[in-house]
């Protein structure tokens, strides 16, 4: 019930969708032999050669997101998933299946061919190992924000340097120039590989159209300034948060983007693009399924999870509303002492009284001083304490997103379940039945079918014990990078405020002999 | 705030005034040990000790409410024999709106935070309000004192009765009004500027007084009012202290990974909140109302300049009077004798004037240097406080 709704939902906004992005989405659909597999499973083949950053074993895969939608009619491309392949995922993310109406899927399964199991499984341990202890050595820099172009279509090109021992990159120090969109499109990539088997990534910082237009319009004030500058740390953040994650930094895509000067564009990152408003329509059909699919837990340790993460989630917004305020109150100090430190000069001018009027002078400025500690205490309020709790409000997000897939993985295994036991029924029935020419046809029809739709459950089965142990092991690590990262931050924070208050007793120390003066 | 009996103790005495060498002569000592609030009205405990024969015991004590130190001030005014004084300014109004509507607002928004945070803000408040109080207690007080201290004013009549009269004072004030019906005062606020500014000025110190009355009273005005907003700004950043606090003692409650410095981080928090809160208070004493008793003060000095202004007026017209009664040769004894009258008038204003003047100088001088001094201190003290709590809670987190 809940799949016909949605195929009739979905058809109807992709037929308006493919009016918008039509070209791309026919060609895509072109381009394959069985309509339901995904673009890059094709590309695969000549993209390994073509890269120059040999077929690293990286963990990849096929997304096949959209198998929900279509559970009776589709083809499933399955991935044997302890097994990957190296994959590089050219242009948009493989999230976007090309969209097929039912009536035009065949009944053929493409068995994918698979990669080395073991040697994977070893190097991962490795990079694993080399994360868990000092080896672990790459430490990124996003800097030097440049306006390229004029007008509407400029935009602001990062200079990102990566300073690294570790032997998957060329060199151990290199730069590239990036932009905000190809960040938005590596985040894209690694989501689409990696989201639905239950790793946890990072998500990228937000969009704010805002923002862009004041800098591209060319607004060279405060506001403007600050923008960038917080894009810039929002951005550097980001990156070391993907690259500290063993798997992630491993991924060609992540590598490409630290290293190659050349990018493709990643256009499909557009809001309004038609790969923009699929991501919108999948992201409604994810909340119509998280409603209709009631999951039997048997692990409570996922249920009690789950629950930890709703609590921390509430919390850290209000943390986070609460620090947000604090900046701008210590902001509004700033500005209310500097208005009084202008008041008190100008008293200070006008007092008669010579010893009194110098002593008001200085008390002004010792209080513009102090206007100045009170910005720059504003500043570290928010670019330490607000942005940390911000960017786990959003990781929040993120992990919330990996318990919702390990849901969609046992829904779809379910479902499996369900249509061969509907195949099963039907082979019955054809036994009773009394039609003997035709019989013999059907039958052996249907005996394929059951073996297809057993294989189905049994590789439902594997992927949701993969996921499941997989989130298990990212939820640990989350966890352990969390009280890690709070706690430097926090140090770091703290040592802010220690040194605001450093500066005050100079301030007021040097002012205390200017008071006694006054005879 | 209902009915509620505030003793106030000796630090909070020793901390409260702006001004200096009050309260010394020992022939007649005033001051307010303690009030009573009952919703809008304060009732003042006014207590004095004196050695003057003038009053019938030698130590006794009145309560009075604030119309009545008004009632004190206006007769002060209205009283020709001290026109060439500076009357000591009138205590404002006790203003008890601000802590009100914040704890209307705090009642509004209770559900939305934990039980913790109410009290906490709670206890805020009720601090600002004693606070609202303490300062209320004080500008009454120093303007009882700055009478006693006075050669003059100590020993005027009202004043004394003021002190010594055992029974409600409604009455008396509301004949008073009756009688002045604060026209004149109303008069007095309008004409003052143009006045001043108007009439030529022979005498090289009043000039000089004039020009810089003028200038100081709209610089040290100007002054005060961003003080008071600096102070806002700093009470919001402690309050704002108050909220982390009690956030990040939610989080460590429910967290059960070891994210044991969430906790000290909500005490440190806590213990901030608290120093930053004095800082505020402190600044606001020091500083704020320094510069608010100050503006009055110097309000009260343009008055005078006003009264010697008039008085020369005056004179001007009695010397044309007398010209012109020389001139018709009419009534000339009698405008000459105005005219003496006058002039006689406006020297006893300008000399007590000029003295009165100066020693407000003094007077002012000391005590900026006093509370300039006492501030500073006060921030390095807290300054201190606050860096050894945050260094405390670094090592605590480094050391894990």
């Amino acid at each position: 019930m809940r799949d016909e709704l949605f195929c009739s939902l979905f058809y109807i906004t992709v037929v308006t969708v493919l009016g918008i992005s039509g070209i791309d989405m026919a060609h895509k659909a072109k381009n394959h032999s069985s309509p339901s597999s995904p673009e890059p499973a094709s590309l695969q083949v000549e993209d390994v050669s073509a890269n120059s950053n040999g077929p690293k074993t990286a963990e990849i895969l096929i997304d096949d997101d959209q198998d929900d939608l279509f559970a009776e009619a589709t083809e499933e491309v399955s991935l044997d998933s302890p097994e990957r392949e190296p994959i590089l995922s050219d242009g948009p993310s493989p999230a976007i299946t090309p969209v097929t109406p039912t009536a035009l899927i065949s009944n053929r399964i493409e068995p994918k061919v698979i990669g080395v199991p073991s040697m994977f499984e070893r190097s991962l341990d490795e990079v694993e190992e080399e994360a868990g202890g000092d080896l672990f050595d790459i430490n990124i820099s996003v800097s030097d924000p440049e306006k390229v172009g004029d007008g509407m279509n400029a935009y602001m090109a990062y200079k990102v340097t990566t300073k690294t021992s570790l032997t998957i990159f060329n060199q151990s120090e290199f730069s590239v120039k990036r932009r905000f969109s190809d960040f938005l499109g590596l985040h894209s990539k690694l989501a689409s590989k990696y989201m639905h088997i239950g790793y946890i990534v990072p998500p990228a910082p937000e969009k704010s159209i805002v923002g862009m237009t004041k800098v591209k319009v060319g607004k060279e004030d405060l506001s403007s300034t600050e923008f960038v500058e917080k894009r810039r740390s929002a951005l550097e953040r980001y990156l070391m948060r993907t690259v500290k994650h063993p798997t992630l930094i491993q991924d060609p895509d992540v590598i490409q983007f630290l290293e190659s000067s050349e990018l493709p564009r990643a256009v499909s990152t557009q809001a309004l693009s038609g790969a923009g408003i699929l991501r919108m329509v999948n992201k409604a059909a994810d909340a119509v399924n998280k409603m209709t699919i009631k999951m039997n837990e048997s692990d409570a340790w996922f249920e009690e999870k789950q629950q930890q993460f709703e609590n921390l989630d509430q919390q850290l917004r209000k943390l986070h509303a609460s620090v947000e305020a604090l900046v701008c109150h210590r902001k509004e100090l700033s500005v209310n002492t500097a208005s009084f430190a202008r008041s008190a000069a100008m008293l200070g001018n006008s007092e008669d009284h010579t010893a009194l009027s110098r002593a008001l002078s200085q008390l002004a400025e010792v209080e513009e001083k102090i206007d100045q500690l009170h910005q720059e205490q504003a500043y570290a309020d928010f670019y330490l304490f607000s942005e940390l709790l911000g960017d786990y409000v959003r990781l929040i997000t993120a992990v919330k997103g990996v318990f919702d897939q390990r849901m969609k993985t046992w829904s779809k295994w379910q479902d499996a379940q369900v249509m061969l036991q509907k195949k099963r029924e039907a082979e019955a029935k054809l036994h009773l039945a009394n039609k003997p020419d035709k019989l013999q046809q059907a039958k052996d029809e249907i005996k394929e079918e059951i073996e297809e739709w057993e294989g189905k459950v049994q590789q439902g089965e594997r992927d949701f014990e993969q996921i499941s142990k997989t989130i298990r092991k990212e939820v640990g690590r989350f966890e352990k990078e969390r009280v890690k990262d709070f706690k430097v931050v926090i140090i770091k924070y703290l040592e802010s405020l220690v040194h605001t208050q450093q500066q005050l007793i100079k301030y007021w120390e040097a002012f205390l002999p200017e008071a006694k003066a006054i005879a | 705030m209902s009915s509620s009996f505030l003793p106030l103790s000796e630090e909070m005495f020793q901390a409260r005034s702006v001004s200096v060498d009050l309260n010394n002569d020992a022939s007649l000592l005033i001051d307010i040990p303690d009030a009573l609030c009952e919703r809008d009205k304060v009732k003042f405990t006014v207590h004095t000790k004196t050695t003057l024969g003038t009053f019938q015991k030698p130590e006794f004590s009145v309560s009075r409410q604030h119309e009545d130190f008004i009632w004190l001030h206006d007769t002060l005014v209205e009283t020709e024999e001290y026109a060439g004084l500076i009357i000591p300014p009138a205590p404002p109004k006790p203003d008890f709106e601000s802590p009100r509507e914040k704890m209307h607002k705090l009642g509004e928004g209770e559900a939305s935070m934990t039980k913790e945070e109410y009290a906490k803000m709670k206890q805020e408040l009720e601090a600002e309000y004693l606070a609202v109080f303490k300062k209320t207690v004080q500008v009454h007080e120093i303007f009882l004192q700055r009478l006693s201290s006075h050669p003059v004013f100590s020993k005027d009549r009202n004043f004394q009765i003021f002190l010594e009269y055992d029974q409600d004072l409604s009455v008396r004030r509301k004949n008073a009004k009756e009688m002045f019906g604060g026209f004149f005062k109303n008069m007095v606020k309008t004409a003052d500027e143009v006045l001043i500014s108007g009439t030529k000025e022979v005498d090289e110190f009043f000039d000089q007084e004039k020009t810089f009355l003028l200038d100081y009273f709209s610089k040290i005005k100007d002054a005060t009012s961003k003080a008071e907003k600096m102070t806002r700004s700093h009470k919001n950043v402690a309050d704002d202290y108050i909220h982390v606090s009690a956030t990040l003692n939610s989080l460590s409650a429910e967290d059960s990974t070891p994210l044991k410095h969430l906790e000290k981080l909500a005490d440190l928090f806590e213990k901030l909140r608290k120093v930053e809160g004095r800082v505020a208070s402190d600044q606001e004493l020091k500083l704020t109302e320094l510069l608010r008793y100050y503006m009055r003060d110097i309000q009260a000095a343009k008055d005078l300049l006003y009264r010697r202004a008039r008085a020369l007026a005056d004179y001007e017209n009695a010397n044309k009077a007398l010209d012109k009664a020389r001139l018709k040769s009419k009534d000339v004894a009698q405008a000459q004798q105005h005219q003496q009258q006058c002039l006689q008038k406006f020297d006893t204003l300008s000399e007590s004037g000029k003295k009165e003047l100066t020693s407000f100088k003094g007077r002012r001088v000391l005590a900026f240097r006093k509370n300039l001094i006492e501030m500073a201190e006060l921030e390095i003290k807290h300054a201190k406080s606050n860096m050894a709590l945050l260094q405390g809670c670094v090592e605590l987190l480094k050391s894990n």
